[in-house]
């Protein structure tokens, strides 16, 4: 079951096997200030974003803090209320559901986070932690049936099915991500938010748990949307990306694309700020600095908001927020200078 | 060039309720005169400690310093009394931390924290001290310095507060900066920012740098000389261009070869060669060679001797029993 209207800003070029479809979404946190909790402002953390999510694929969301990417990818998984906006999962728009109405729906998509050290619950044993969602949902029929099944996720993610007493403390940071993926497995979700899955790994261990989450897509024939900002990554682990600063998408499209030609200022300095590691390449690389700090999204730029700090901006950038334009097929970019 | 640091041989231990952590285990490296050398490894692995104690900041208990020497421009660091080395730390040697906000103090402003490390050691009266403060801002590229010398810390983005570091650590013209993960807590466009700055000033000013990272890529845009640690020791050392291109220890090897690569494709359904295991606990390092469960030259001997540091090319040492078959071409068939 897909949806039949036409897809979102990405217009004709979407395929109809999109799992997501999300359409100006908005995710807005109020601002209050004094005793009686007056709003005064809003923070646009996710501003009028639209795009597609496509069944089996990872989209990338990369940007810095600040950006709304971890917010996007929590509103999706309505975590959050949404402020304006559809977001269509499987034909069905889940951003104007009652919470009672969500549970099937929650189901089927699940999230990894960040920090391994923090996301899990310290009093709870590692196959409590796992086997928690099969509770909440009623999945199991028996205590045996329970048993096999969180052994078996603990197998799926490499980890000794053994080891299910042992308490979070006893895990190592790596081994702890993996116990956080197995808890999102446990569901058998379609889709998964993994928001900096290994930004909080060690280098040697990082390569270890973007392997798993490789075999596990295959496996389970899943869709990610990777949150991260760290762009070897994305590059290694992506097939399309969108690209985000301070709440608006600049730019979206495949990853070679994107890593090959980037279109806008933005994308291009944040590639140019990431040093390679390869001392040859980098003596001889044009850096392209940025000046100044990333705006607060209370108070946003007017126009583009990537005006202060872009190297090309013109008088017009500062009046008109720049529509997402199809550059070349597929590639994506909102900017009035290319 | 001259030699302006020399350590030989540094042990640094924690003596904990569950035994002795050899943090830094016997380490050896110097740096010339206005060098860039950066130390290079995984959380755990004593590169900060190692830092610490060449200010002598680590703290006691449970740290100790238990042996070697720290030779800093001609005078042994281990062997100064507490006053002498206040007048080394901030002065002839400057820090960069990476946590911007805790090493500020939120209580005082700007100016007051930098004139302050400026009359502690330079003797100057208040007023030259301020100006100087003024002075520093504009140099680490704070715009409208003057006005900001009254905010305090919080009033400043991360960026900022890192600029407001750098600041402090130039102030006393010190012989070298030991910059601590200076951008891990920062955004990749704000790093970058901070980064060059820092390798400006140390130009300009002939200052040595000691970074201290985990980031594999920043080591590669700004160190002349790396030094690779693992478990409390210095496995490998030579020029970036040995490390990253003729590296010779299975580790910096490994470690090279996991990093995903942003200007490289890697190709459908690549998979990243990973270092299988953790980093080992220093309450419980292996015997012999401490890579050898993860290793996969690994022989009879490593699991027996402890291999140290051998030269394996001009400048250029590794401590590994099995270097002659860690090479090159297998580093690149393994990438392709």
């Amino acid at each position: 079951m897909t949806t039949t209207e036409t897809t979102g800003s990405q217009g004709a070029t979407a395929p109809q096997d999109d799992l997501l479809d999300i359409r100006h979404l908005k995710m807005y946190f109020p601002v209050t200030a004094g005793v009686f909790r007056r709003k005064v402002a809003d923070v646009k953390a996710v501003d009028d974003v639209s795009l597609t999510i496509r069944r089996g694929e990872t989209l990338a969301i990369v940007g810095e803090s600040g950006s709304g990417k971890t917010t996007l990818g929590r509103a999706i998984l309505r975590l959050y209320k949404p402020t304006a906006g559809e977001i269509w999962f499987d034909g069905t728009d889940l951003a104007n559901m009652k919470p009672g109405g969500l549970k099937p729906y929650k189901q089927r998509m699940q999230i990894i986070f960040q920090d391994p050290y923090s996301s899990l619950n310290p009093r709870l044993s590692a196959g409590s932690i796992v086997g928690e969602p099969l509770q909440v949902h009623n999945l199991t029929a028996s205590r045996g049936e329970y048993n096999d099944r969180v052994a078996q996720l603990f197998s799926t993610v490499g980890l000794n099915p053994n080891m299910v007493n042992r308490y979070p403390h006893e895990f190592s940071g790596g081994q702890r991500q993996r116990i956080g993926i197995a808890r999102a497995l446990a569901m058998q979700p379609e889709f998964i938010v993994a928001d900096e899955p290994v930004s909080a790994l060690d280098v040697s261990v990082q390569a270890q748990v973007l392997n798993l989450l490789d075999d596990l897509q295959d496996q389970f024939n899943l869709t990610y949307m990777l949150v991260a900002h760290d762009l070897s990554v994305v590059r290694h682990t992506a097939d399309r990306v969108v690209v985000m600063y301070l709440g608006k998408i600049v730019e979206l499209s495949s990853v070679k694309d994107l890593f090959e030609n980037p279109v806008h200022p933005y994308t291009k300095a944040l590639m140019s700020a990431v040093p390679i590691p390869d001392p040859t390449v980098e003596a001889t690389r044009q850096r392209q600095i940025l000046v100044g700090d990333i705006p607060s999204p209370v108070n946003p730029p007017s126009g583009c908001v990537f005006h202060t700090r872009c190297p090309i901006a013109i008088d017009d950038c500062r009046g008109d927020v720049p529509e997402l334009r199809e550059i070349t097929p597929d590639h994506w970019a909102a900017c009035i200078r290319v | 060039m001259a030699t302006l640091i020399e350590v030989r041989n540094l042990r640094t231990t924690f003596f904990t309720d569950e035994g002795e952590v050899h943090a830094v285990d016997g380490i050896s490296y110097d740096i010339q005169e206005g060098e860039f050398v950066a130390l290079v490894g995984e959380s755990g692995c004593g590169k900060s400690v190692s830092a610490l104690s060449i200010m002598r900041l680590v703290p006691y208990p449970p740290g100790r310093i238990v042996g070697g020497e720290i030779i800093f421009n001609g005078k042994d660091l281990l062997k100064q009394n507490e006053r002498e080395m206040r007048a080394t730390r901030g002065g002839e040697i400057g820090m960069i931390f990476q946590e911007p906000m805790t090493s500020l103090n939120p209580v005082f402003t700007i100016g007051v924290q930098i004139s302050e490390t400026v009359r502690a050691h330079m003797g100057v009266d208040k007023q030259t001290a301020h100006n100087r403060a003024i002075e520093l801002l504009e140099m680490v590229g704070i715009p409208r310095a003057a006005d900001r010398m009254g905010d305090y810390p919080h009033q400043f983005s991360g960026g900022m507060r890192q600029r407001v570091m750098i600041a402090i650590a130039i102030s006393c013209n010190p012989k070298m900066i030991i910059a601590d993960e200076p951008t891990t807590a920062l955004d990749v466009t704000i790093q970058a920012q901070v980064l060059e700055l820092l390798q400006d000033l140390a130009k300009q000013l002939g200052t040595a740098v000691l970074l201290i990272t985990h980031n594999l890529g920043v080591v590669a845009r700004y160190a002349n000389r790396v030094n690779v640690m693992y478990a409390g020791k210095i496995i490998e050392q030579g020029t970036a261009e040995d490390i990253y291109h003729k590296s010779k220890h299975p580790y910096t090897l490994g470690l090279l070869n996991s990093v995903p690569r942003m200007d490289l494709e890697s190709g459908l359904g690549a998979r990243l060669q990973t270092i299988e295991g953790q980093p080992p606990d220093l309450l419980n390092v292996p015997k012999g060679c401490s890579f050898n469960p993860r290793c996969r030259f690994v022989v009879e001997r490593c699991y027996s001797d402890e291999p140290v540091l051998m030269p394996v090319g001009e400048g250029h040492t590794s401590a590994c029993w099995e270097w002659n078959r860690v090479g090159t071409t297998q580093a690149i068939e393994e990438r392709a």
